[in-house]
């Protein structure tokens, strides 16, 4: 491997070191940068700065030359509402059902990914037999593309699916019947874990929503926590067992604070991808029942593209919308964390 | 009559074949499958390619969801390929290639008449498509669970109540599952909401969508969630505009009455096999004795920007020729939309008795479609129609909207949409 | 509370002896294991099933077939049954007709003898097969190997350009002063903020635009874009102590080199991470190599997969085969690049 790659990086040597002799050695850091910048500015910048003219204009055809300008028409419909905590007060209700839904679900996604994935990261971080595998084990759900996720897991929890098989077998066993026993003997109703249908009920569509998400990408916080510990040398750790401080207290005085830089990262990514969840809830429940598990992402893709008529320009408005909600999180988080270090 | 019609073809075929000389000339043809259609074609299609040496017509297979959501974005910005199998059929017409000039009117006007007009849009004349898979929506119901309840089939003219009760019966008799279900599809409810008096348009043809029959119909399905008469996993399972199916319900013996289409005649035969009797019945009736389901289906387009317009009318005038057009519908269980072969009859190959039988009464139906469920068909714009009733309909099912706010949001929604789509 | 935590933290117990934390961990860990690969596991064990055993409810586990046996006089193989009442109870018969619940059968020694009997009567006999027809269809219906390639070719061009392109841009935005660095790692933060579904049609027309439709090319550059990539190392080569990078200024190194010869190995655990994740996400693309290909030819496996959802029906049999297909050469890859990761650690955890 490293046969090939040496003369290619050879080569490309010889004009950086042109670059470097011309530009000096803070400014060659725009050469590193340059194709960065190209690929991005082609095919990340241009697409949000088209958008942001699609959110001005109206109409349904696609070219841009052929769409009519409307100014901020668009944002005045997404945005106007009697009272913008009941979405039915909306002018376009389902907008506002998929804001909150997705404010609900990031809440919880991102609270039960990052407790997950800490206690998984802490327990492989400590001496234990197989790790590799373990860590596998846990990374391999992050290998299956998000509509495979969604349809092992459809399938698992239809109505005619194996949990339910399972919890009405479950139901016929003497465990149930003696813990039902127990129930009525004091009063309350006998135990019934019949098998329901998952996806129908509201709530717990939203939970396994939320359960499928976070056990799709656990693995990948997880490594990322991982990796984080076990940059934390081990010295520090050994002079607190000298010092007798008890485990919870090394947790807390030690490893946290020196996990802080990672669980930044993992902070920001968990919450731009939550909100960004789209692919794996679209195919599990394809946003119901109603609008139970429409989320942003998905009212952005079916008003513009999969939707009749194509409302391009209110999907890129409130695309807009929502990259600027985000900008504003992550700032947020940033400037607590700035703030917490200099504190 | 026919015969010599088809040696003209054929030799127009080879006259036009050695005029365009023997450069190659390639076709792609962008089709999806339910079943094996694509198959079939492409099959077919090698006879075309016998006959006129130098063509290639490369049949690309995708995901229905190209054809849904890819393709009308593909179109815009001029990538789209020669030809396609669709199911909007009005949505894209401005892009289809008009094949009056390449083709015998005559014939196809005899033919397809029925259907031409669905792939107008708003022109009023011109060929414009080959509606190659006729569906028709319709019950299946159980009638192994009939007869084990020992209650009796409704009759022809029976009404939808007539069959929530009789269904709710040979439920609770048997304790199976569900008594009725319905594709979760809003080409589905219109049926029998026009059964119940909807008239979708008003009188100068602009659609309205919801009148009193609509809603009456619709309080109805509601209540029949709310009582347990329809399986609330269906209509309650899915948001947007997903299609959810109850066809394995059916299959697995757990539903009485299962309101869907003609399309899935095939998967019942295959996979019900003789497991129980199954039957298909004519359409439910409303309260004033209309009985109607939705015709619908997809057609295979040529697209304007093709550079080989000719060769691809030609392509697909052969497709629609009697016996081709006869042997692509015998060989993927479709019901024909081509007059001629309908009034012969398919020979579907290779089916049991109950399939055979089941594919005929869809054929007997059509004849009984009302004419605003043609109306509704053909109408350009009416899979935005579609997608808000199920979008309303299925949140009033699942309790978020009353019946009443529904109805109010789905007018609504369809202003905002023909304001946008005038703009 | 304190004890939980001491469960999390510490290591194995002294003297060899397991402490009860570590039983605890264990127990966490093989729960993981359950429920982590238990869906994959029923996955492809399912994909070996038969059609009307995949809409069988309650499910079994294993795949079934019906027994079927050959009886002198019937063209076809015959399925046999067991008879469950009346005079011939126990004894294994096979089915020549049915219709409803009634049900015509034979003695598989005596064809010639007729017996009717009701349906209830009768239980299938069945036993444990693999059906692997819902592979073999597969390879009879698509040039499979075909979309392998541009699968395979899509995901290594995009992950090379990826890799090289992002971690010269993390190296630039990490270890160089200059001015206008905070706003381009802006600009880098704010495109996270908006998915590459949202911005499809811009980018189709623009990817259109430059003549990359319908060309592998159309599917490799965009997806190279991804500023996932550019914060993950960003944020990894910051730890990398400047002093290394001085000593090896001082022995005239060009910034080239240090790139390449101190700054990318020491980055290693980092980009073998971003290496897995950049193959898994080209891998998996589904929505954007269908809008870019229209035909056969540049078809990629998971393009393949989902032709078989159809505007009614699914066909679940070989939808499920043609998953484990394209599961199996990504596990493969992450088995291979796992142990990369852990090297990585290992070596670089001391500092």
């Amino acid at each position: 491997m490293l046969r090939v790659i040496t003369p290619v990086m050879n080569l490309i040597e010889i004009p950086f070191r042109g670059a470097q002799r011309m530009l000096g050695v803070p400014l060659i850091a725009w050469v590193f940068l340059v194709p960065n910048i190209l690929l991005f500015g082609l095919f990340a910048f241009l697409p949000v700065i088209l958008n942001f003219v699609y959110g001005l204009t109206g109409g349904t055809n696609v070219l841009l030359a052929d769409r009519p300008y409307i100014g901020a028409q668009n944002f005045n419909y997404l945005l106007s509402c009697d009272n913008h905590f009941d979405p039915n007060t909306c002018r376009d209700d389902k907008f506002w059902r998929a804001v909150y839904n997705t404010t609900l679900f990031v809440t919880l996604q991102v609270g039960f990914m990052i407790a997950f994935a800490l206690t998984t990261a802490l327990i492989l971080n400590r001496d234990i037999r197989a790790r590799g595998f373990f860590r596998s084990v846990f990374f391999f759900p992050v290998l299956l593309s998000p509509v495979v996720v969604a349809l092992v897991w459809k399938w698992i929890l239809q109505r005619e699916g194996i949990l339910n098989a399972f919890l009405d077998w479950l139901n016929q066993t003497w465990l149930i019947a003696a813990l039902s026993g127990v129930t009525t003997a004091l009063g309350g109703e006998a135990l019934d874990v019949r098998g329901i249908s998952w996806i129908t009920d509201a709530d717990w569509a939203f939970f396994w929503s939320v359960f499928i998400s976070v056990w799709a990408h656990m693995g990948f916080y997880t490594l990322i926590l991982l990796a984080g510990l076990q940059a934390i040398p081990r010295d520090v750790y050994e002079a607190a067992t000298m010092d007798g401080a008890s485990a919870w207290r090394t947790l807390r005085r030690i490893t946290l604070p020196l996990l802080a830089p990672t669980m930044l990262v993992v902070l920001i990514l968990a919450l731009i991808k939550g909100v960004q969840t789209f692919d794996e809830v679209y195919a599990f429940t394809g946003g119901g029942p109603g609008t139970a598990t429409t989320f942003i992402i998905q009212y952005i893709y079916e008003e513009g593209f999969a939707g009749q008529p194509r409302l391009y320009g209110l999907s890129a408005a409130a695309s807009i919308l929502l990259a600027v909600v985000l900008v504003v999180l992550t700032a947020i988080q940033l400037w607590l964390n700035r703030r917490s270090v200099d504190g | 009559m026919t015969r010599t019609h088809l040696t003209t073809t054929a030799l127009a075929a080879l006259l036009g074949a050695t005029a365009l000389g023997a450069q190659a000339q390639e076709v792609r043809f962008m089709c999806y499958s339910d079943g094996n259609e694509c198959e079939v074609y492409d099959d077919l299609l090698n006879r075309f390619e016998e006959q006129n040496e130098g063509v290639t017509i490369e049949v690309d297979t995708v995901p229905y969801q190209a054809i849904l959501d890819n393709l009308p974005v593909q179109l815009a910005a001029g990538t789209a390929p020669d030809m396609a199998k669709v199911t909007d059929l009005g949505g894209l017409a401005e892009y289809y290639l008009d094949l009056t000039p390449h083709v015998d009117e005559a014939y196809w006007e005899e033919n397809f008449g029925n259907t031409l007009d669905w792939y107008r849009g708003d022109r009023d004349e011109g060929i414009y498509g080959m509606h190659s898979q006729l569906t028709i929506t319709g019950p299946y119901v159980n009638a192994t669970l009939f007869e084990d309840a020992g209650v009796e089939m409704p009759g022809e003219d029976a009404t939808w109540e007539d069959w929530a009760q009789a269904a709710t019966e040979v439920r609770d008799a048997t304790g199976v599952q569900f008594a009725m279900a319905m594709d979760r599809s809003g080409h589905r409810i219109a049926g029998p909401a026009i059964s119940y008096g909807a008239e979708l348009f008003d009188a100068e043809g602009e659609p309205i969508l919801v009148d009193e029959g609509f809603e009456d119909y619709v309080a109805q399905f509601v209540e029949w969630h709310e009582t347990g008469v329809m399986a609330q996993d269906v209509w309650g399972g899915a948001g947007g505009s997903t299609m959810v199916d109850a066809a394995q319900e059916f299959i697995n013996g757990e539903l009485v009455f299962y309101y869907s289409g003609s399309w899935n005649t095939g998967r019942m035969e295959e996979q019900i096999g003789d497991f129980f009797d199954w039957q298909v019945v004519g359409n439910p009736c409303g309260p004033d004795g209309v009985c109607t389901g939705m015709p619908g289906g997809a057609g295979i387009v040529g697209f304007d920007q093709s550079d080989n317009a000719e060769l691809v009318a030609q392509i697909i005038d052969f497709l629609a020729q009697e016996e081709i057009y006869a042997e692509a519908a015998a060989r993927t269980l479709n019901i024909p939309a081509h007059t001629g072969v309908a009034s012969e009859g398919v020979e579907y190959q290779d089916v049991s008795e109950p399939a055979a039988e089941a594919l005929n009464a869809w054929g007997a139906m059509v004849p009984n479609l009302s004419p605003t469920a043609f109306a509704y068909q053909g109408y350009p714009n009416n899979r935005a129609m579609f997608n808000i009733t199920v979008e309303r309909v299925s949140q009033a099912v699942v309790g978020e909207l009353t019946v009443d706010e529904a109805m109010q949001r789905m007018r609504e929604d369809l202003d905002a949409a023909m304001a946008e789509m005038q703009q | 509370m304190a004890s939980l935590w001491s469960m999390l933290t510490a290591t194995r117990g002294r003297n060899g002896r397991l402490h009860w934390t570590d039983w605890a961990s264990y127990a966490y860990l093989t729960f993981g294991i359950l429920l982590m690969f238990g869906p994959v596991v029923w996955l492809v064990v399912s994909s070996f099933k038969t059609p009307n055993e995949l809409d069988r409810f309650p499910p079994r586990f294993l795949p079934y077939v019906q027994e079927t046996v050959e009886v002198e006089g019937f063209s076809d193989p015959l399925q046999v049954y067991t008879v469950t009442e009346g005079d011939l109870a126990g004894e294994h018969v096979a089915q020549t007709r049915r219709a409803g619940t009634r049900a015509e059968v034979v003695r598989p020694d005596a064809p010639d003898d007729r017996i009717r009997l009701r349906t209830d009567q009768l239980q299938a006999v069945e036993r444990v097969g693999f059906t692997t027809s819902n592979y073999t269809e597969l390879f009879e219906r698509f040039t499979f190997f075909r979309y392998l390639f541009n699968s395979t070719f899509i995901t290594v061009m995009a992950t090379l350009i990826m890799l090289l392109v992002n971690s010269m841009a993390a190296f630039a935005l990490s270890k160089y002063e200059f001015r206008g660095r905070t706003p381009v790692l802006l600009l880098i933060i704010a495109t996270l903020m908006i998915p590459q579904t949202v911005v499809l049609v811009p980018l189709y027309l623009l990817v259109t635009q430059m003549g990359l439709y319908n060309s592998l090319w159309g599917v490799i550059i965009p997806g190279a874009a991804t500023p996932t990539g550019v914060f993950l190392l960003r944020q990894y080569m910051v730890t990398i102590p400047d002093e290394i990078l001085d000593a090896a200024r001082m022995d005239k190194a060009s910034e080239w080199k240090i790139f390449w010869r101190i700054i990318l190995p020491l980055s290693a655990p980092a980009i073998a991470v971003l290496a897995i994740l950049a193959i898994m996400w080209r891998w998996n693309d589904f929505l954007w190599p269908l809008i870019v290909l229209s035909e056969n030819e540049k078809f990629t496996l998971q393009i393949a997969l989902f032709s078989f959802q159809g505007e009614f029906q699914t066909n679940w049999p070989n939808l499920l085969a043609m998953t484990v297909l394209t599961l199996l050469p990504i596990a493969c890859v992450f088995m291979f690049l796992q142990k990369y990761i852990a090297t990585g650690i290992a070596s670089t955890g001391g500092k």
